[in-house]
This record gives structure tokens, sequence and C-alpha cells, in this order.
């Protein structure tokens, strides 16, 4: 397996949109591509991730028209990856595995949303879509329900009484948008307290608003590439150290899912390739959909003990200058989610923290050298865990 | 290949028969139904009644509805006496009065409900309907 690395990195503006979900790749891919010193037409292949097109813009097939708006040439293949949620990273990840294993040279993965063109009942209908849709589906789930039986689950299983729990989740949104108010590309730029989330409207019992990520537009892409050619390409490679990905059952037979089966499997892939243990991370990027979800993810990643990650955000454990910073970019909750971009924009924020590029930002993880970026899809089918360093 | 689809299984559902597999190699319980046993893998699996019997083991009140349907509603999972979890909706209680101490591990039997063909599905529907019994 060849060492593999990302150069240029790129991401447009997360929130509403009046650009299309091509306009919208198109910058955030140039800006990857000029970030790289290379031109479109050395591009050998699009990894290009997109969920619901076809429901936002009435567009399917949208990898080959994002692949020529660009510039890249007609013998060019362009792939389209749905894994819902985490469709960028599984399209980051299969892009390092053709640079890895020699096929590619020089690829562009990244992902593109424009969620907020299809409403609040549609949307949330389309996001149901990830849920399984006959035995989950028929019974009216959600998102935000599917997070919020987990966060009963959770209290009754390790004995953190609800109302404790709720206010330790609203410090996870609060953290988040602590950090997301100096990100300038955030969707939500605002800080806010534990008494706001606690006060919000209630989406799905005992989730309430501010527990949620928002429906988001959004696109970011990054070039991946050989060692020897990043070197080339850019001042500070960042490479990727490992990759790991998992396939979950639908909740019914997972039953007791505060241990989400495909994460611990992927990020043990993960964390295997790049030869490191959770304690050698320095910054997370970590799928936090709903304030629960950041909290049992950063425990199925080894960062914190089963039963004891609430604690920890409340000790400040996961904020920037805490033990293991968790989402300095303001996560999904503030960040945004466009779900066929994300994973390329928690790359995007792990390649520049580790290129120590966020210190005016003020969200800068001081002399971090190992980052990780965990996504989900569905309601957690498809898991990907990537592992960045500064060295191969 | 399949001796329970999922038509065959809202089927039986809706007459208010439970079924599941029960595989020949290992003796667990496999529902809502798959192509073979889901804790060995096995094909040698076959169709049985299940008891309709269960604790409630979490749930939620959906205050934001997706598209055709109407909040605030209850789904909730059950753990079977046979095993394994089914979600559905619990329909003999309050939304506004669902609280963790009156539903998680009460004893709950198993119903249907049935919902028309809406957009995006393939045909009507069939969900487990819970009804607390203690
Ligand atoms: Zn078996």
């Amino acid at each position: 397996m060849r060492k593999v690395c990302v150069a240029g990195v790129g991401m447009t503006k997360f929130g509403r949109s009046q650009k299309s979900s091509i306009e919208m790749f198109a910058e955030a891919a140039m800006e990857a591509i000029v970030g790289s010193s290379i031109k479109p037409a050395d591009i050998q292949c699009l990894y290009f991730g997109n969920v619901y097109g076809d429901l936002e813009e009435g567009q399917t097939v949208m990898a080959p028209y994002a692949a020529r708006e660009i510039g890249l040439s007609a013998g060019t293949p362009s792939l389209r990856f749905e894994g819902a949620c985490a469709s960028a990273s599984v399209a980051i990840r299969d892009a390092f595995i053709a640079v890895a294993g020699g096929f590619y040279d020089l690829v562009l993965a990244g992902g593109t949303e424009r969620e907020l063109a299809m409403g609040t009942p549609l949307a949330t209908r389309a996001f149901e879509m990830a849920s399984e849709a006959y035995y989950e589906g028929y019974a009216g789930i959600t998102f935000p329900g599917v997070f919020a039986m987990l966060a009963r689950l959770y209290s009754k299983k390790y004995g953190v009484p609800l109302p404790k729990l709720k206010e330790r989740m609203a410090m996870v949104a609060v953290k988040n948008h602590k950090n997301g108010a100096k990100n300038p590309l955030a969707q939500f730029r605002n800080e806010i307290t534990v008494e706001e989330v606690l006060d919000g409207p209630m989406i799905a019992e005992p989730l309430q608003l501010l527990d949620c990520c928002p429906f988001t537009d959004g696109a970011a892409a990054i070039v991946i590439t050989t060692e020897e050619k990043a070197k080339k390409m850019v001042k500070k490679p960042v490479y990727i150290r490992g990759v790991g990905q998992g396939s979950g059952a639908p909740l019914y037979r997972q039953k007791d899912f505060t241990l989400i089966e495909s994460r611990v499997a992927a990020a043990k892939t993960a964390y295997a390739m790049a030869g490191i243990e959770p304690k050698d991370v320095d910054v997370v990027e970590i799928h936090d959909c709903f304030t629960i979800a950041e909290i049992v993810a950063s425990e199925c990643l080894g960062l914190f003990d089963f039963g004891t990650a609430s604690e920890a955000v409340e000790k400040g454990e996961t904020r920037i200058g805490g033990r293991i910073p968790i989402n300095p970019s303001g996560g999904l909750k503030s960040k945004g989610h466009p779900i066929g971009a994300t994973g390329a924009a928690q790359s995007y924020e792990i390649v520049k923290q580790l290129r120590g590029e966020f210190v005016e930002r003020g969200t800068q993880v001081e002399g971090a050298k190992i980052g990780l970026t965990d996504t989900l899809g569905g309601d957690s089918a498809t898991l990907v865990n990537i592992i960045y360093g500064i060295k191969g | 290949m399949y001796k329970l689809t999922y038509k065959q299984y809202f089927n039986a559902l809706k007459e208010g028969k439970l079924l599941g597999l029960k595989c020949n190699d290992c003796g667990s319980y496999t529902a809502p139904p798959k192509l073979c046993c889901d804790k060995c893998g096995s094909i040698s699996i076959e169709v049985v009644s299940l008891s309709g019997k269960g604790v409630i083991k979490t749930f939620t009140v959906i205050r934001v509805s997706p598209e055709g349907y109407e909040a605030p509603y209850i789904v909730a999972m059950a753990e079977l006496e046979e095993g394994p979890w089914l979600m559905g909706n619990l329909i003999n209680v309050d939304p506004d009065k669902a609280k963790m101490d009156n539903i998680i591990g009460k004893k709950v039997t198993v119903s249907a409900k049935v919902l028309p063909k809406m957009n995006y599905t393939p045909d009507e529907g069939v969900t487990p309907a819970f009804i607390i019994t203690e």
C-alpha cells in the first residue's frame, strides 16, 4: 500500500444557499484544486457524495455534471456515493483505497447537498428514508426520534438521571456553538446557553430544538494523492493514516444501541491501520447530529469509557484546551449538516487543524498531530472513521 | 428462499398474529423476518408464532413529524419474550403524559396499526402497535 496524503481542501459557507448543488460543489472543488497547485484536468477520478439531489432539485446522476462543471475531461470517471449522512466520508475512504492501491495518483473527493430546498416536512420525511423503511419507517420514526430513544436507553443503562443527562447534552450544544461562533463558514455563529437549550421547543422527547443539528446547504471537497506528489503540491501535506468503515443493522436488530457496533468496528479498523490508540488522538470531528450522538460516539471511539462521556462534557474535557477537543469547527450542530458534504467538511477541519491554520480564528488545537473524523450515515447503518496525521 | 417475506409478516400482523423465525441450528428467534437467522446466519429456519408479549425498553414522543404522519405520537421499542426487539407505536398512553417511569419496563402486548400507501411507499404498511397491559 502506498502512503496517501490530502493536498488542497475546499469548503463553501454552510447555511441557506442561492446556488445549486453543483455550483456549491464546484466552488469547494476549485478551492481544493487551486490549493493543490494543479489543474482540473490533472484529476483522474471524482468521488462525489450526494444523497437527496432528486428530492431537492429534481436532479439525479449529478457526479458527471459536477465533473464537467469544474473542467474534468470526458474521459474522467465520476462516481456518486450514497451513504446517507456519511456519503462524503465513504467517498473519501474509497478515494484513499484507489490511491493507496496504485490505481490512481490524484483524485478529488467530496460532496454537496441542498437540503433547505425541501422544506421541513419533506426534509424530515427524506431523512426518515435513511431509517429502515419497512420495520421502522411505518412507525413514523424520525431521526430526532431515534436519538431521543437512545438518550433514554443511555439514561437507564448508566443510571444518569434524565434531567442530569439533558443538562450535559445541552452543554454539548453550548460547546459546539461556542466553537462554531468563531468559524466564518458555520451556519449558526451565535453562542447559546444551557437554559436556552432546555427552554427550546420539543422535537422528539427528550430532544429539544437546540439538541438537533439543522438542515443545511453546502459543499466540501479535498484532493487526495500520493505522498510523493503531495510533497510537491503543498507545503504541509496531511497523511491519511487509517480508514475504517462498518455496516450497522437496523436498530431493532441492534437492540441496545448505546453501543453502536458498526462504529466500534470501524474505529477499531482505522486505529489498527494507523497503528495508534484512542489516547493518541489530539483532535476529533464527531458526528454530532444530536447532542446525545456526540456523547455516545465519543465512547464508541474509545475516547471515554462507556457511560462516562456525559460527565466528561460537564468537566470540560471536550472543549478546545481540554483533554480531547471534540468538534472545534462547531460540529454538525453549529457548522451545519449538508449530508452529502459533511464528511468532507470534517476532513477540511481536521486537515487545517493539523496544518495549524486556525490560530487566528481562535479555535486551533495547539500542537495537534493526529486527528480523527467520525461520520454516521442513517441511524447507524454506515459508519466511517478516518485518521489523519502530520507524519506518515 | 425466503421463509417469511415482509408482506407475509405484515398480513399476519394485520390479523393479530405476530410471526417470527426460529433457528434449527442455534434455537434463537428472529423478528421481524430476514433471510437467515439473525444470530448465526443459518438458513435452516422455520416460521413460528410468537407470544406477542414483551416489555418497553425505550420510547419517544414525536412532536415534529414527517410528511404523512400527525404529531404527537409515541414511537417505542419493545423486547419480546422470545428475545427480538420491535419498533412500533405505543397506542394506549396519552403522549402528553408519557414519562420514563410510567412506560419503560412496562409489559405490553403487540397489536397492529395499518398505514395507507403514501408518497414514497410501495404499498400499505403495517407497524406494531404496543398496548401496555399493567
Ligand atoms: Zn441461528
